[in-house]
């Protein structure tokens, strides 16, 4: 899919992440903090990676402030945001490309 | 060397230990290693006060600082029974910092985060040593980050007394907050505007410190009687307006906790303690102030009205749950070293059989014998507790400084029945883990870990194992509730620190039971 504007899904309470896309061309630009970096970084950031791959986005500016989210609440909200970027809020694919 | 927890204690640290001690210091070696061993204890240089004409009563901290002749590369001393109300720390260090004194270790029996203000005098070379139960907030990050010059040391409430007692440190000057006190040094904790409860914590400073300096917002008249710290140990009395902000000495009453899951533990719990042989008429008991910890004294004085069991004995830290069973006649005797609330403040003051005693009567191992080794149960909170039941209140699940030992490894080596509480999750944290972070409390003295998850008995105790046999409690093991807390959060990765070692915490007997390394930025694999 492609960022076609600025999107945020998520909040800043605990347990939960907010995830921004933008608009980019030099591939997937990411940024990544979080209040569990030291014991959960690489795996946050394979997951983002890994639902960003999932939903074919090529090109974007994805930032990501965690505050301790759990893998399924990550990946919600990278689709989440990726969905809003594209103004998609119904049909969307349950078990297809969301999961 | 790697020590009996298998933590590796590097050479080096040994060496800068046995040098600043004067003794030779070990890695750990087991809870109960140095039992029956002797030991010479140090003593104070006292400065007579012959002549009655002299006057106590000195006009500031300045003045009471020039009489104690500071200098550079002394130690000093403060106590925390004003907890995150404190102002004397900070009230001295700044005076210490207008004279320009440097290379100070402070020897505190806590820091908090209301110490946040002399983390500056760390980074200017005021102060370049630090000895404390532990450190929380901007002081902890510090320590951390290696701003500190020397090696901090951690102490249990215990082992502080024990390493002051033993010559491991030797304070130069002790400046002793005292909610009030008379001109001529006797210093109690009650009445006064900061009203703390008990000094229990700062008697061994009063005994064994070259000079003693009472702070006061509250001078009485002579005699201040009965005194918690007395005038023949006290130099000099400063009174200032305020050693304190009494709200955050003292919170109100506790409120008990309406969190499911805190209920859910403290149920878990007292069902726990009911079903061991430890559990009749006399016995005694000791518990924090956390939700759970609360929660589960409310449940276990139903369970002794009930059935008419009455605690011998109640230890440790108190609050007001613990105050109300006193009033009400389920606990005979209250024994206590430190106030949570305006409850148990309040119980110690007025109630005749709720008794104040020292740091070293509640918890040293190298006296003939403290309060803790009378425990049947204690009942202790933790970061982290890991498959070998090794503890970690200390250093948070990031690698940062960010709690104390209190008593905890105290009352564990001295209770029949160790008991943590924990969830098995906060946040993405895993509580219960392979390894924990850092070792404060030895698995060796660590009976259960009770979680919203199950429970899990250290299976050398395989008396506690028969005895909850018939009990319905979800028990597993704790290998069961590291998996369970990993699969709902995955398996961390190690914290990345740095080579520095900026931390030694020190066993309650002096041994050193683990090392602090110097945070570093967290790296991505690839």
């Amino acid at each position: 899919m492609e960022i076609k504007k600025a999107a945020v899904a998520g909040t800043l309470e605990s347990s939960d992440c907010q995830v921004t896309v933008e608009p980019g061309s030099k591939g997937v630009e990411l940024s990544i903090e979080s209040s569990v970096i030291n014991q959960f970084g690489n795996q946050i950031k394979k997951t983002i990676i890994e639902t960003l791959d999932r939903l074919e986005v090529k090109d974007a500016k994805v930032t990501v402030v965690d505050k301790g989210a759990l893998d399924c609440t990550l990946k919600a909200r990278v689709e989440g945001a990726v969905y809003r970027s594209n103004d998609i809020v119904s049909d969307i694919p349950w078990g297809g490309a969301v999961r | 060397m790697i020590n009996s927890v298998g933590r590796e204690i590097p050479d080096e640290v040994l060496q800068e230990l046995t040098d600043s001690y004067g003794r030779k210091v070990e890695g750990f070696n087991g809870a109960y290693y140095r039992h029956n061993k002797t030991y010479k204890k140090a003593a104070p240089t006292v400065r007579g006060v012959v002549d009655p004409s002299e006057d106590k009563l000195l006009p500031s901290i300045k003045a009471a600082l020039e009489k104690c002749e500071i200098k550079d590369g002394m130690t000093i001393s403060f106590h925390h029974h004003f907890r995150e109300g404190d102002y004397v720390v900070n009230m001295v260090m700044e005076e210490i910092h207008k004279m320009g004194i440097k290379n100070l270790t402070i020897c505190a029996s806590s820091l908090g985060k209301a110490h946040d203000p002399i983390v500056p005098m760390i980074e200017d070379g005021t102060i370049t040593g630090i000895q404390s139960s532990g450190v929380r907030g901007k002081i902890g990050e510090a320590i951390s980050n290696g701003k500190l010059k020397t090696t901090a040391i951690m102490r249990s409430h215990g082992g502080r007394v024990r390493a002051i007692e033993e010559g491991d440190v030797h304070i130069d000057i002790a400046f002793i907050g005292a909610p009030t006190c008379d001109s001529y040094g006797n210093m109690r904790a009650v009445g006064g505007k900061s009203d703390c409860g008990v000094l229990s914590y700062a008697m061994v400073d009063a005994q064994y410190a070259d000079k003693v300096v009472a702070i006061t917002d509250t001078l009485v008249p002579f005699p201040n009687q009965p005194a918690s710290i007395s005038q023949v140990d006290v130099d000099y009395v400063v009174v200032v307006d305020e050693i304190g902000n009494a709200a955050k000495i003292a919170t109100g009453a506790a409120k008990p906790t309406k969190d499911l899951r805190n209920l859910m533990m403290a149920n878990y719990c007292t069902q726990f303690v009911i079903n061991t042989p430890y559990f009749k008429d006399g016995f005694s008991y000791q518990t924090g102030v956390g939700g759970p910890s609360i929660a589960s004294t409310l449940y276990l004085g139903e369970i002794m009205r009930e059935r008419g069991i009455k605690m011998g004995l109640g230890l440790g830290g108190i609050a007001g749950p613990m105050a109300d069973l006193l009033k009400e006649g389920l606990i005979e005797k209250l024994v206590d070293t430190q106030d949570f609330d305006l409850t148990a403040i309040e119980s110690v003051r007025n109630n005749p059989n709720h008794f104040e005693i020292s740091g070293s009567e509640y918890a040293n191992p190298m006296n003939k014998g403290a309060y803790v080794n009378r425990l049947d149960f204690v009942i202790l909170a933790a970061l982290e507790v890991d498959t070998h039941f090794n503890v970690n209140v200390v250093v948070g699940s990031d690698g940062v400084i960010t709690g104390a030992q209190g008593g905890h490894p105290d009352t564990a080596a001295g209770a029949k029945c160790t008991i943590i509480i924990s969830p098995l999750i906060r946040g993405r944290i895993p509580c219960v883990c392979s390894d924990v972070t850092t070792v404060t409390t030895p698995g060796e003295t660590v009976d259960v870990v009770i979680t919203d998850y199950g429970i899990a008995i250290n299976p050398k105790r395989k008396d506690l194992i028969e005895c909850m046999k018939d009990v319905k409690l979800p028990f597993c093991t704790i290998e069961e509730l590291r998996d369970q807390a990993y699969a709902i959060v995955g398996e961390p990765e190690k914290v990345q620190f740095g080579d520095r070692v900026v931390g030694a915490i020190e066993s309650r007997d002096g041994t050193i039971i683990d090392v602090v390394r110097q945070v570093k930025e967290y790296e991505f694999a690839d």
